[in-house]
Parts: C-alpha cells; sequence; structure tokens
C-alpha cells in the first residue's frame, strides 16, 4: 500500500468538508476521485499534501505517518500535486519553474552557493540534466526560456504536471489536470498522465469531472458525495452502481 | 544551469568596473568625490535591501536599524581600540545575528504585515541610541570614531586611509564583494528558490521549498551587508547619532531600489548614484523635491514596476524578440 488515508474529517467552522474519508492508492495504479462540485475532492488532496490539518484522522505514506508535516516536508517525502487552478511561478521562465521543483532533490546551502564549492557544481549538473528531461517529457522544449505568462493554458497545464513530475515523486496527485480545456487538449493531457504512469513508473491520483476519460484512463475510481465516499470499484463497476448515478445525474435517472 | 544566462551582462560589469577604477583620475572635485564615496556605500545597503525585497519579496524596513548596528559597533570598539579590521566583521554578524532573532517572530506574518512589524523595530532602534546615553551617548551621537587601521601589505607596503582616494577604493572594494556575493546568489538554485518565495509562497512550499527557511537565510543575509556598510560609514565619517539608523535612510533606499530597479543587480546601484546627485541639483527646490520623487515613484510603479533596469530589460526582450521574427519570417521565405 503506497498511500493510505484513514477516517479522515476536516471541519470548516461547523461545515463539515471532508466526513470520515478512508481510502489506499496501491502501488502503481492510477486512481481518479471524482464527485460533484463541493464533494470534498480538493479539501482532501490539501489534507493529503499537508496545505489543511486534518479535523480528524490519519494520512500514511508507505507506512510512516505524514498527518499534518509541513507542504514542503510531503513533498520531500514523495507527494507531489498540483492545482486545481494552475499554479506556476509567473514571473519566472519555463526552465525556472522547472529548477525549483528540483529545488528538494538538491542539497547546495549558502556556503556552497557562494563559493561555487563541489555540491553547487553537482546540483547544478543534475538540475541542468533533470530540466533538459522534463523538458523533452512534457513537450516544452521549445519554449524552455519563455516566460510562464506567455504560455497558453494547456502548455501552462503540461508546465505544472512538469513541476511536480520534476521533484521524483513516489506518487503525483492532479486536481483537475484538464479542467478548462478542448477537447484535443484534453487527449495530450490524458496521454502525458499515460506516460507518466508506464514510463516513469509513478503512482498517479487524479480528481476529475470529465467521466469520459477517467473512465479510460484510472484503473479504480473512488466516488466522494457531501464530503464522503459513497462508491469504490473499477470503471465497470462504477457506471453501473445506482449511488453514483443519483449523485451525478439525480433521481429517477436512466442514464 | 543551462538556463541562467548572464553573459550578456558580464560586459556591462566590465565597464563599469573599468570605470570605477578610473574615477579617482576623473573626478578632481573633493565635494563630488565624496557623493561617489556615499554612492558606494549606500549601493551595497541598497543592494542587500534588494536581496530581501527584490529577490524575496519581503518588505524589510528595519534596514536603516541593521545599519545602525553596524555602526555603532564599530564605532564603540574602535573607540575602544580594537582594529577596524576585527571592529568591522564582528560588526556585521552582530547586525546578522540580531536580524536572525527579530526574522524568527516577524518573517512568520506576511506582508504589509511584515512591513510595519520590521519598520517598528528600526524605530526601537534609533529611540534606543538616542536613549541609552552611557553607551551610546544619546541624541549627541559618537563623535571622533576612528579611521580604518593602516593595512600593511607585503611588496607594497603599508596603505593608510586618511586619503579620500584611499577611502574610495574601500568602498568600491566592499561593494564589489557585496555585487560577487550577490550575483552568485540570485544566479544560483537557491536565488530562484527566494524568487520562488517572492513569486507564490504557497506554491513554493508545496513544490518543497521550506519557504520560512529561505525567508530567514535572505533577511540575514541582507541585514549583514547592512550592518557592514554601517560599520564603514562610521569609520569614514568619524562620528554618528541616532539618525544613522532612522527610518528615513530606509526610505532614501527603498526610492533608489525601486526606481533603480528591484530584482536587478544594476538597478541598485545605478538607483544609489543617479538619484542623490538629482536629488543635488533639485537643492533649489528644498522639501519640494520631495514631491516631485513622489509622482516620480508613482509612475514608476505604474509603467515601470522593474524600475529603470526593468524597462532597459524589456526593451533588450522586445529587440530581441523583433530581430528573431525578422529572422523566423526570413527563414520562412527562404524555406
Amino acid at each position: 500500500m503506497l498511500l493510505q488515508v484513514k477516517s479522515v474529517s476536516k471541519h470548516f467552522a461547523g461545515l463539515v468538508a471532508v466526513n470520515d474519508v478512508s481510502f489506499d492508492v496501491r502501488q502503481a495504479e492510477i486512481l481518479s476521485i471524482v464527485g460533484p462540485n463541493g464533494a470534498g475532492k480538493s479539501v482532501l488532496f490539501g489534507l493529503i499534501s499537508g496545505m489543511l490539518r486534518p479535523t480528524y484522522g490519519q494520512v500514511f505514506l508507505q507506512g510512516e505517518e505524514i498527518t499534518g508535516l509541513k507542504p514542503h516536508r510531503v513533498a520531500e517525502r514523495g507527494i507531489a500535486r498540483t492545482f486545481q487552478t494552475t499554479a506556476l511561478f509567473d514571473q519566472l521562465r519555463v526552465v525556472d519553474n522547472l529548477a525549483i521543483g528540483y529545488r528538494l532533490r538538491t542539497t547546495g546551502g549558502f556556503w556552497s552557493t557562494l563559493f561555487h564549492g563541489r555540491r553547487w557544481k553537482e546540483d547544478k549538473d543534475r538540475t541542468t540534466a533533470q530540466v533538459t528531461e522534463t523538458l523533452q517529457f512534457i513537450g516544452l522544449a521549445n519554449k524552455a526560456f519563455h516566460f510562464v505568462s506567455t504560455l497558453s493554458q494547456a502548455e501552462q497545464k503540461r508546465l505544472s504536471i512538469g513541476v511536480a513530475l520534476i521533484s521524483q515523486p513516489k506518487i503525483i496527485l492532479l486536481d483537475e489536470p484538464t479542467g478548462g480545456l478542448i477537447v484535443e487538449d484534453t487527449d495530450q493531457i490524458t496521454d502525458l498522465i499515460q506516460k507518466i504512469h508506464e514510463q516513469k513508473k509513478i503512482t498517479v491520483c487524479l480528481i476529475e469531472h470529465k467521466m469520459r476519460m477517467v473512465m479510460g484512463l484510472a484503473d479504480r475510481i473512488i466516488v466522494l458525495n457531501f464530503g464522503s465516499v459513497i462508491a469504490e470499484g473499477t470503471p465497470a463497476e462504477i457506471s453501473r452502481n445506482p449511488q453514483v448515478i443519483e449523485a451525478y445525474l439525480g433521481a429517477g435517472s436512466n442514464a | 544551469m543551462a538556463s541562467i544566462n548572464f553573459l550578456r551582462e558580464k560586459w556591462f560589469y566590465l565597464v563599469l568596473l573599468v570605470v570605477a577604477l578610473a574615477l579617482p583620475f576623473l573626478i578632481s572635485n573633493r565635494y563630488y568625490f565624496q557623493i561617489v564615496i556615499m554612492g558606494c556605500l549606500f549601493s551595497i545597503t541598497t543592494l542587500s535591501l534588494n536581496l530581501i525585497l527584490g529577490y524575496t519579496g519581503q518588505a524589510s524596513l528595519a534596514h536603516a536599524g541593521f545599519f545602525g548596528i553596524g555602526a555603532y559597533g564599530v564605532a564603540l570598539l574602535t573607540k575602544e581600540g580594537i582594529s577596524f579590521w576585527l571592529a568591522l566583521p564582528f560588526s556585521a554578524l552582530c547586525a546578522a545575528l540580531i536580524g536572525f532573532l527579530i526574522g524568527l517572530p516577524t518573517l512568520r506574518s506576511r506582508g504589509s504585515y511584515f512591513a510595519i512589524s520590521t519598520m517598528c523595530f528600526g524605530v526601537i532602534i534609533s529611540i534606543v541610541a538616542g536613549n541609552w546615553i552611557d553607551l551610546t551617548g544619546g541624541y549627541s551621537g559618537i563623535v571622533g570614531v576612528p579611521l580604518p587601521n593602516p593595512l600593511s601589505i607585503p611588496l607594497i607596503g603599508e596603505i593608510g586611509f586618511q586619503t579620500q582616494v584611499a577611502q574610495y577604493y574601500l568602498v568600491l572594494f566592499f561593494l564589489l564583494l557585496t555585487l560577487l556575493v550577490m550575483h552568485r546568489l540570485v544566479h544560483s538554485l537557491l536565488g530562484l528558490s527566494f524568487m520562488a518565495i517572492r513569486n507564490n509562497e504557497v506554491l513554493a512550499g508545496s513544490v518543497g521549498i521550506n519557504t520560512f527557511t529561505g525567508k530567514i537565510l535572505s533577511f540575514v543575509i541582507a541585514n549583514f551587508f547592512a550592518g557592514l556598510a554601517g560599520g564603514i560609514f562610521a569609520s569614514l565619517m568619524g562620528s554618528i547619532s541616532p539618525s544613522t539608523a532612522s527610518l528615513e535612510l530606509t526610505f532614501n533606499w527603498l526610492i533608489y531600489l525601486l526606481l533603480g530597479g528591484a530584482a536587478t543587480l544594476a538597478g541598485p546601484i545605478i538607483g544609489a548614484f543617479v538619484i542623490p546627485v538629482i536629488m543635488e541639483y533639485l537643492q533649489f527646490l528644498a522639501e519640494y523635491r520631495l514631491i516631485i520623487f513622489g509622482v516620480l515613484l508613482i509612475v514608476v510603479i505604474i509603467y515601470f514596476p522593474r524600475g529603470v533596469m526593468g524597462a532597459v530589460n524589456n526593451l533588450r526582450q522586445k529587440a530581441r524578440d523583433f530581430s528573431d521574427r525578422k529572422k523566423g519570417a526570413m527563414g520562412a521565405a527562404s524555406g
């Protein structure tokens, strides 16, 4: 078991955003979390990545508890994430964004930077190699020195996945990686996620609204509604589940 | 790193260096030369303010406070007979250490709250300097601070610092040292992580950067150089008072930084040299000068948020884009 979420709840001043949610993410699978707006999916990612502290419950990565750790510590342990509203360092260039994403795998501090010591040199070489490789992988090699603000929406989404990917995570949490994209761009992102899974052997956990995409991509699906898990299973099982159909399409529907 | 390309700037620095080294032969007027010396000193303070404010995005308004700590440190120690060359690094380290202690609580606040809490600290420093009469001499300050001890260098002999030229080379040496440190920091992964904190602190944390440690480090380095400049200032001026740590100085450096260009290395130096000169020429306007600078500041912040150097860089980028497009169009036509 790679990631375990155990009876996690999050209350915001009386509002229960996530209510007693438990699930596991298995090594090398693609798990999708789906659910209507306001179901608590993004809050759940916040709880796993350390941005939010759970009111109750625990989170384990490879058996070690990571509940309540600071986001940068969680990232060091090997959980990388992207955000629903694409978050990038928009004052900087594509290469800078990727280099910052790799910073947690480098060790050079003030003194080695100041005297251009051995560590600084190693960091520099490793970072350059990683940035170059990641640029190729996400297909942005021709935009390497462009400023983020000049990229298209789809390019920004790919870069944000790249920033998560370059940190060499064990698991990558993608919050609506195709939100707001047209069909062609959605397909490209889907291909990229598959490539991450197959070539890099990185476990993927993604939040997605587009059911068609999820059905084709995910090994397993978890359905959230009003902060609770209402169904869990393979895409085929989920598509037959009456509770899911009700939550998505309303009662009495024959979809 | 492939991503960090500063070859073009290297020429810029080389020209600057040659001019700087030749300057004593170009300027004979003692008064102008004194302005140049102060320009070098305030370049150091503005460059260090630039690290915490321009690159790390934390508006520290305690900068003159740390300048003052360095100045009082050197003044008190050298008057006790301790060598300037020991007193200076010791005082700068004191400024860095106090910066660390002040940073622990204040850097947990963000944006304007950090600016306000550091401003308070800056004011406290100058009030303490004015009232701890036994130590600091109160508002009349400390007079008779000795000049830096002569340096004896093998082969060259002894260098004293009585002459303006020697004093100039002293501050120039420390300015170049500051510039070297800033250059190395800014063009490194460490510098990039400072910029990541400035740009989006939440995202920086989530991609694995310890934002608090980053801010503390940047603050401590900035305050070390503020203290260093303060120490040199005390020794060269020969007298200091609580106004050495005043908020007014911080705001002057802030104007140099913003007009010259925050988050560039040339900007703070341009600001620290050009603006005092403009100020001199506008002497006849007395206090009304500040109105002009107020308007100028508003215009710059709206239209050139990265100051003069930012505008220059924008123009260069546009020129490059234009020539790229031209090449692209020609390539398309021939292909």
